[in-house]
Order: C-alpha cells, then structure tokens, then sequence
C-alpha cells in the first residue's frame, strides 16, 4: 500500500512540478506579451483543458510503443511514460487557467509598475504574483485532474504492481475483483492524499 | 537651467484621432512646471510618453540628449499616477518595490518616506485596507524612495480633502525646492498649478496653447483661451 501511495505521489507530484515550471511562464506569457496567433493558440490550449485522459494515454502510448516516434527511451509501461500522459494532460489546465489569472489583474498595474523601474521580466513575475490566487488555482485544478485520472496511466503504465500500479489503477483493479471495500479504502486514501495536499498549495496564495 | 527633455514634433493618435500635436517643448532640470487643461486633453498620454512607457506616433522625445534611454536612465524617472493601483502587499513592500526591482532593498529609507508621507502607524498594514487619500500618499512614497530625478505627477490631488492635498503639495515644493527634483504636475486645478509652479502650460485638443512662466500665465496671458481657462470662463 506504501508503495502505490508513494508511487502515485512520485508520479504527480513529478508531473505538476513540470506542468507548473513549463505552464505557468507560458500562461503569463500568452496574457501578457504580443504572440502572434494567439487566438488560435488559446483555442487550442482551451480544448486541452478538455482533452480525455485515456486519448492522451493512448497517444503517448502510440509514440512510446516499440514502433513509436519515441520508442528507443524504452519507457512504456514504466513512471517516465506515465509522467509524461500526466504532463500532457496537467500542461493545458496550468496555461489555460494561468493565462486567464494574469488577465484577470488590472491591465493599468503594468504600466505603473514599468514606471518604477520595472524590466518586461519583472512585470511578468510581479504581475503573475498579483494574480498567485488564480495561478495556485490553476496549480490544484492540473493536481485534481493528473492524481484522479485512470486511462492514460492505465495504458501507459499497465498497472504492474511493484512498478508502475497507483491508486486509480488500483481501485479500478480491486473493484473488477470485487474486492470493494479494498478499492473504497484506496479510494478514501487518495482523497485525503488529495485533500492534503491542496491544504499545502492553498497555504502558498496566504504567503 | 539645462534641458533635460526635448520633444520635437510630437504627434500621436489613437484609432486615427489625433490626441497629441506639440512642435516643440523643452523640460528644464530642476524646473517645477505645471500643465492644465480639460480632461481628454491629452495631459496624461504625454506623461506617458515623457516616462517612455508609450511611444508616439511620430516625432522624437529627448531625455539627456538620447531619444531612446536606456534602462538606467529611465530608471530616474519616476510617475505618480491619478488612480495609484497598489500591490496586494504592506504599504512598506509597496514602497520597497522599485528598490527591490534595482537590488537595492534599503529597509530604513523605506521608513522614513513612509514617515515622510505621514503613514508611519500604518507600515506594516495592507495597502488595500487603506483610504484614497493615504493610497495617493503610498503612490507618491513608492516614486520618491527611488530618489527620482524627474517626478512626473498626474493629478496627484484629485478627489483628496484639503490635508491630503496641503500634505501632498508641501512634499512636491520639498522636493524641488530641496533635492531639485524636475517635477512635471499635470493638473486641471489652475489654482494648484498657480501656488506650485515656476512655468505653466495649457493644453488643450492635445495641443499645447500657450507656455509662459507661471506669473506671464495668470496675469497676462497670450493667448485668449489661456484667459478664459484661467478666468474660468471655458467651458468644457
């Protein structure tokens, strides 16, 4: 039980760290900046916020597989694949709802603040501080959707135990057993699990 | 006196009005000078513009000779603006912020500006818990800590009650007339602009009527529109 507990929280944590790091400058970017096709980018980033795990899975497992675009790192069915189906699914979620954050805080702040001094780099970062609500947000919405989400670990993990089962994929096992209470005690794990760490990135917006 | 800015046939639209159309202006150092006119005057753009913050349509803005600054040099203009939008932070991190944008975190002049602005009981309160006037007072904290050499003021007294704005106009006379800061007002207040300024000037339709020394401008202005303005006979 450790171990899946340990192995899901490796998993997405892993994941939201790199959707954070690589969405967050994105989203504040795409608010912020003249980009050329930002309509179209915004469409696009919207619809991922939408985009079923179990597509995500089965894509990265298409470029993963032996045959793959991607097949010589040999990380089918191992942490490396399932990070990365995460990554894709959290990636959206961050910019998407990071994007909207930025957008949200008064436009007149950045000329003011470029009056003290400020340099582009330094707006962004105290623009996306003024907005760390919505940013932490965004954070806990890509944390919600990666740690509950079953098909695209599923696929790409193949739920072997000792390697790469976590707790979705192995509630989904103990029902199909019929081993319900197992499965909804996992299930109560993972929502504390959840709820905890929330507690922690919720704790961030209060600095 | 030696020019600090130079504007030369300045013109700027927006969706095609033109909001701004001045031939020629030069900002001396150390010189307190006022601009009055209507609101929609265009008053604020040129600010905007004199802070390098926008640029215009045509024409070329001079600071120190050099008509694209660079960070440093833009770094010693400074511009309180008419509706301040102040951080989610204390009042001292407020004002720290432009020295922590430069690496120069200096705690104790933090203090003192604050103490200067009269908010010292209020250093470590959140600034949106403040009221307009002690928020006017943290705007003009947060550009005089940076030490700047121009203060560019746009409309640093509306809507404030009598102590704010004796408060507020007795720091803008100390600074000019103590640190020789170069100190552009934009105001609609004639009367303001009268008590503070060594040279006024109106604008009006993003033009600039007439500018003359403060006492050529109140008592014999050139320009007819210049005497109706500050007879208080335009209407606008």
């Amino acid at each position: 039980m450790l171990e899946i507990i340990s192995l899901t929280l490796f998993v997405s944590g892993v994941a939201l760290i790199i959707a954070t790091i690589i969405g967050v400058p994105l989203g504040a970017v795409l608010a912020l900046r003249q980009v050329m096709f930002k309509k179209i980018i915004t469409l696009i980033i919207y619809t991922g916020m939408g985009l079923p795990p179990v597509v995500v899975g089965l894509a990265v497992y298409i470029f993963l597989s032996r045959e793959g675009a991607l097949g010589w790192l040999g990380w089918l069915f191992t942490p490396s694949a399932m990070i990365t189906a995460q990554v894709i699914i959290a990636l959206p979620i961050v910019i998407g709802l990071t994007t909207s954050a930025v957008e949200n805080v008064n436009p007149e702040l950045r000329l003011q603040i470029r009056s003290l001094g400020a340099t582009p780099n330094q707006v962004m970062w105290t623009i996306l501080s003024e907005a760390r609500a919505g940013v932490v947000a965004a954070i806990v919405a890509a944390f919600g959707g990666i740690i509950s989400e079953v098909g695209a670990v599923m696929l790409v993990g193949g739920n072997i135990e000792g390697s790469t089962r976590v707790l979705t994929t192995a509630i989904v096992l103990e029902t199909r057993k019929g081993d319900f209470g197992l499965a909804l005690a996992l299930g109560g794990v993972l929502l504390t699990l959840t709820l905890v760490t929330n507690f922690f990135l919720l704790r961030l917006n209060k600095r | 006196m030696t020019p600090l800015f130079h504007l030369s046939h300045i013109r700027h639209n927006y969706n095609g009005r033109f909001v701004l159309d001045i031939d020629e202006l030069t900002i001396q150092r150390g010189e307190l000078f006022a601009i009055v006119g209507p609101s929609g005057a265009g008053k604020s753009t040129l600010l905007r513009m004199l802070n390098f913050l926008e640029s215009a349509s045509a024409g070329i803005i001079c600071y120190k000779d050099q008509p694209t600054p660079s960070l440093d040099l833009t770094r010693q203009i400074a511009t309180v603006f008419q509706h301040p939008i102040l951080l989610h932070r204390t009042v001292r991190e407020n004002v720290g912020y432009g020295l922590r944008l430069r690496d120069q975190r200096n705690d104790k002049q933090v203090d003192e500006i604050i103490a200067r602005v009269g908010l010292a009981a209020f250093a470590a309160s959140a600034a949106d818990s403040l009221s307009g006037g002690e928020r006017q007072r943290i705007a003009l904290a947060r550009a005089l800590v940076l030490n700047p050499e121009v203060l560019l003021l746009d409309e640093p007294t509306a809507n404030l009650d009598p102590h704010n704005v004796s408060l507020i106009e007795s720091i803008i006379r100390e600074e000019n007339e103590q640190r020789g800061t170069t100190i552009l007002l934009v105001t609609h207040n004639v009367f303001q602009a009268k008590r503070l300024a060594a040279r006024v000037g109106l604008m009006l339709n993003g033009k600039l009527i007439e500018v003359e020394t403060t006492k050529n401008f109140f008592e014999n202005p050139k320009d007819e529109r210049t005497r109706k303005f500050v007879d208080g006979e335009m209407i606008y």
